[in-house]
């Protein structure tokens, strides 16, 4: 069996269609992630212990166990209890649930980070809580955790492919519907890794500019 | 409720399989991890390049693909694997790359100093990294080591979809059989977790016997 460009080119437009449905998925993840890393971050902060430690256990087990498993979870138990989802939504909560608790560890790095003095600066001006995270712990958190997050946000991307078992059309399920439509597997799949490799490099170089832009942090 | 036994046993055969692989795999991927560590931080260009050319390829590219590729397309080219071959080679090489990475960090780590004791005790190199950095490097590499064989233990579920009876499997097999998804699916995430915590406690506990005897030798 030997490598067909016809074949290629034929396949190509297919899996195009599949990478869209990947980066989507990526996208929707990654702002998924985000904000529910912040929430776990912030609940684990929280002076209330039975909420902290609650949803410490929570993210302790979600990141103990395989996202595979928790994608399956989503998608064929939730419908017993009347909760039925889209392939795509399943996949997208899977994605921001499993990496939301990766990420609340670099938010709570990144809020840790803040100096002891901005904090006595906030309550010396007499900010509330509320004022206090929003105008001078958060923004100056931030920056410094941009590279860390984005790393996170590619290691989900090369984690899309499971959605596949969950059938979310994305560029795996559809290299293996074409594989299996002409029964040629080296072209689909060798295409795959070759788009998620290319896509990766590229990740790669915005991820280290991300690092010079914002991975000094400013004294 | 009297089946429920038989479906027990048919899931602690999962687990079986995917302890199976967890080992296998950590072994093969500690191998790689050491080789191309140490490769990258060679004298030679062309083991430098070839460390590097494997880290980035691995890391670069998702788990799955490279599953699907060791599986369907290695056969193509001559290379017949059962599943738990390429479950194995996919998951040591993959997780090897990331933990080679940790090799590099860790022996880089080791301070100015005890390279110059090496050589101020006429230690060649290779007796200089055996006795002297080695040790002290694992010690840092440990902690990062155990989140990876977590890692691993995770992307064994992925193997299920290539047609190895591990947990997720045989999960996937009691939900067909009985038409229920919340027992099976709640009893694999359960184990999963629990063969996560012990080897995060299992890596704890090594820590402590190697730090044993190099207190003040660590900063």
């Amino acid at each position: 069996m030997e490598w067909d460009w016809n074949f290629v080119w034929q396949i190509m437009p297919t899996l195009i269609q599949g990478v869209k449905i990947t980066i989507l998925a990526t996208l929707l993840g990654s702002v998924l992630a985000a904000i529910v890393g912040l929430g776990i971050a912030l609940a684990r902060r929280s002076p209330n212990k039975a909420l902290s430690r609650t949803v410490g256990w929570a993210a302790e087990f979600i990141r103990g166990t395989p996202l595979l498993v928790q994608l399956y979870f989503i998608f064929y138990v939730l419908p017993d209890i009347g909760i039925l989802l889209p392939p795509l939504v399943a996949g997208v909560i899977g994605l921001g649930l499993h990496y939301g608790t990766y990420t609340a560890e670099v938010y709570r790095a990144g809020i840790d980070n803040v100096p002891r003095g901005q904090w006595e600066a906030a309550k010396a001006c007499n900010l509330s809580a509320r004022q206090t995270w929003t105008h001078v712990i958060i923004p100056q958190a931030i920056p410094p955790m941009i590279p860390a997050l984005a790393n996170y946000f590619i290691a989900m991307f090369k984690e899309t492919p499971l959605l596949s078992a969950i059938t979310v059309l994305e560029l795996m399920n559809q290299a293996k519907s074409v594989a299996n439509t002409y029964y040629r597997y080296i072209e689909p799949i060798t295409l795959v890794g070759a788009f998620f490799l290319a896509i990766s490099l590229c990740s790669v170089v915005l991820l280290r500019w991300l690092e010079r832009r914002y991975g000094k942090i400013e004294r | 409720m009297t089946q429920w036994s038989g479906y027990l046993g048919l899931i602690l055969q999962g687990a079986l399989v995917t302890i199976e692989l967890t080992l296998m795999g950590s072994a093969l991927a500690l191998i790689m991890a050491l080789l191309a560590g140490m490769g990258r931080l060679s004298r030679f260009f062309v083991l430098r390049a070839l460390a590097t050319a494997y880290i980035e390829f691995f890391r670069g590219t998702s788990i799955f693909v490279q599953l699907f590729f060791a599986y369907f397309v290695l056969p193509l080219i001559g290379l017949e694997l059962t599943p738990l071959q390429a479950g194995v080679l996919a998951l040591g090489l993959n997780v090897g790359a990331y933990a080679a990475e940790v090799v590099r960090g860790a022996v880089q780590s080791i301070g100015r100093e005890q390279h110059e004791a090496c050589i101020a005790l006429n230690l060649g190199r290779w007796q200089g990294l055996r006795h002297v950095i080695l040790p002290q490097a694992f010690l840092v590499m440990l902690p990062t080591f155990g989140n990876n064989a977590i890692e691993l233990l995770k992307a064994t579920s992925v193997v299920s979809l290539i047609s190895l009876a591990d947990l997720t499997f045989q999960a996937q097999v009691v939900r067909a059989q009985t038409g229920n998804t919340m027992v099976p699916f709640a009893t694999i995430l359960v184990i999963y977790f629990i063969l996560a915590l012990l080897i995060s406690w299992g890596v704890r506990s090594l820590e402590r016997r190697m730090a044993r005897g190099l207190d003040g030798v660590r900063v």
